[in-house]
């Protein structure tokens, strides 16, 4: 669907990205991931045509970007303003017609749960209610390819929720999502491939199970900082790494590790065991937190 | 070009406007202040200075020569004798000399003109009167105040309007639609020719109302300037809106602009008399030209003939503006 070749944007003195090569294949929901400024907004908008890039080469369907990208892709930016003194409908409106084989208003209107603020001015939305519009101007021209950049970034729980259901919806339509964040966890949820990103580059490429099969096989013992001594170590391989109040465990083998803690006396309240996350992926390919 | 894309983008941009209450109230009723304002303060009419004409050389050996000695009175030397007569008629000037074959000519209802006659009597020059009506301040300031109007409409309704759309995203997110960049500009510049006309045509009829002002002209022909008048400017706005990304870069900016336009093109005050290079920069505002026109229209009744030079030079600052912000506008 949309096959990017050795992209690259440079900006003076910043290579925003550095030569990212990847394959969007139809109907599926491809994440880019990394932290703020690693360059997935920027590979993004190159994607969507916003951008020119310094070198590289896109093609969409096996064509450049052109009238027919337009036509067919629907974009969610990560900031972007309406017209003022515009009401909802209005706004829907007004994109309706820009497209030349738009969705009906009241498909839209259910799909994204718009009815009880239809006839509000757009800048009195609160940030859920204006995610939920962007998506349905978004999802206007009936696209075959739409991008999220960073849909749930400021949204509370509920309505990040929310906005993953109607991600999972647009996915059961078999359309291809391309969605950008800095949210693990929603990437796990809601992606069928992931790239990696950090400083300009792609570190880790493929389906989000898959990959944490490959780079992990232990599981993640934590406990409270202060239940540990001072250069604690165990004599079963498992590494110890501190994180802010906790300490983490990464052990090939649960039952011999809490035994060992055991056998140590080392108080066992609060202990919780889980399964790697895509945050232990980034920690281990970078030596950094994505968040930090 | 697709009509129904850009009839889109027009009805948002004039709902836009049309719901931003202060800025209208702003629009309509600023003019109509000023205009009162000044009818106000000039209707008494205590300007300071006399104005005479000289018409032709003047030799130190002429015992007229003591005449132009003489104190609070500006003398404007002219080249255009019919002209000069025309603003003696209309009271815009208070007394004309033709140093050459000994003559001068003088409104015999003008005050100032009786005064001044009286203080060239003694030199025997040949008496020529005149007898037209006066033309007031507020009927020579009413065009300018239009026009004035217009430009700051044009200029921010367009300029800065674009800018802000560029700086919060509006751009970006209406890029990436099919929408191209020649029918987002076209529905601008379209939304805000029909508002300043509308908008123009209320504070002309409010003022109308308000103030009693001379308007010998076609209003049909006064359109007409209105409208190339208005493009002229609003292309000026565009021009400013091509690339800048900060709404403080551009407000100073068409500062830089509004204002010197509105102080050197004979809004409020003649240019008469002052420094040729003023004048010659004058030349180089459409605003100058847009007031003219409009002024010749309205005071002295002039017709399309006339007012051609003008519109003319509207047409082509339009088109020199239009050419480099299209080429150089950019989405983000």
């Amino acid at each position: 669907m949309i096959e990017a070749q050795n992209l690259c944007k440079h900006y003076p003195g910043v290579k925003a990205v550095n030569g990212v090569s990847f394959h969007i294949p139809r109907g599926v929901c491809f994440g880019l991931l990394g932290p703020n400024g690693a360059g997935k907004t920027t590979t993004v908008e190159m994607l969507e045509g916003i951008i020119t890039p310094s070198s590289g080469k896109i093609l969409y369907k096996g064509e450049p970007l052109g009238q027919r990208f337009r036509n067919e892709a629907g974009i969610m930016f990560q900031h972007t303003a309406l017209q003022e003194f515009i009401q909802v409908d209005e706004a829907l409106r007004m994109f309706q017609r820009f497209y030349p084989n738009p969705r009906s208003l009241d498909d839209l209107v259910e799909a994204c749960a718009l009815e009880e603020f239809l006839t509000r001015d757009t800048r009195k939305l609160s940030g859920g209610q204006k995610q939920r519009l962007l998506l349905a101007i978004a999802l206007i021209n009936n696209p075959e390819v739409v991008f999220l950049d960073e849909p749930t970034t400021g949204l509370d729980p509920q309505s990040r929720r929310n906005l993953w259901g109607q991600v999972r919806r647009i996915k059961a339509e078999n359309k291809t999502l391309v969605l950008t964040t800095h949210y693990m966890e929603e990437a796990f949820e809601l992606c069928d491939e992931i790239i990696i990103m950090d400083h300009g580059l792609i570190i880790a490429q493929g389906n989000p199970k898959a990959l944490l099969a490959d780079h992990f096989d232990n599981s993640v013992i934590s406990l409270p900082r202060t239940a540990l001594p001072e250069n604690f170590s165990l004599d079963d391989g498992a590494s110890i790494h501190p994180q802010g109040d906790l300490v983490e465990i990464m052990s090939k083998d649960v039952d011999s590790t809490i035994r060992l803690l055991t056998a140590n006396q080392i108080p066992l309240k609060q202990l919780q065991v889980r399964s790697p996350t895509l945050e232990d992926l980034f920690l281990e390919l970078t030596g950094h937190h994505l968040r930090s | 070009m697709s009509i129904r894309r850009f009839l889109a983008a027009l009805q948002a941009r004039n709902l836009e406007f049309l719901r931003d209450r202060t800025a209208l109230g702003w629009n309509l009723i600023m003019p109509v202040l000023i205009v009162m304002g000044f009818a106000f303060a000039f209707t008494t009419g205590q300007e300071e200075l006399y104005k005479v004409g000289l018409y032709g050389e003047t030799d130190t050996e002429q015992p007229i020569q003591a005449f132009l000695q003489t104190r609070y009175v500006e003398f404007i030397e002219i080249e255009e004798l019919d002209k000069t007569i025309e603003k003696v008629d209309r009271h815009q000037i208070d007394l004309l000399l033709d140093l050459d074959n000994q003559r001068y000519w003088v409104n015999s209802t003008s005050p100032k003109g009786y005064l001044l006659e009286k203080v060239v009597a003694p030199y025997q020059f040949e008496r020529v009167a005149l007898s037209g009506s006066e033309i007031r301040y507020v009927d020579w300031v009413v065009p300018g105040v239009l026009g004035m109007n217009i430009m700051f409409s044009a200029l921010f309704g367009v300029g800065y309007v674009i800018v802000r759309y560029r700086k919060n995203g509006v751009l970006k997110r209406l890029r990436a639609t099919p929408l191209s960049a020649f029918e987002f500009i076209s529905a601008q510049i379209a939304s805000r020719l029909l508002m300043i006309v509308t908008v123009t045509t209320l504070v002309y009829l409010g003022t109308d109302l308000l103030v009693d002002f001379r308007m010998v002209g076609s209003y049909w022909l006064l359109l007409l300037i209105l409208i190339v008048g208005a493009l002229s400017m609003i292309s000026v706005g565009l021009l400013v809106a091509a690339r800048i990304t900060s709404e403080e870069a551009a407000n100073g900016l068409l500062n830089l602009i509004s204002w010197p336009m509105m102080l050197l093109s004979g809004v409020w005050f003649s240019l008469e008399g002052s420094h040729p290079l003023v004048q010659n920069l004058a030349l180089a505002l459409p605003l100058t030209h847009m007031v003219d026109a409009a002024r010749a229209v309205m005071i002295e009744g002039a017709g399309i003939k006339e007012v051609a030079a003008p519109l003319l030079s509207l047409c082509l600052f339009t088109l020199c503006f239009v050419t480099i912000g299209s080429k150089s506008f950019r989405w983000e």
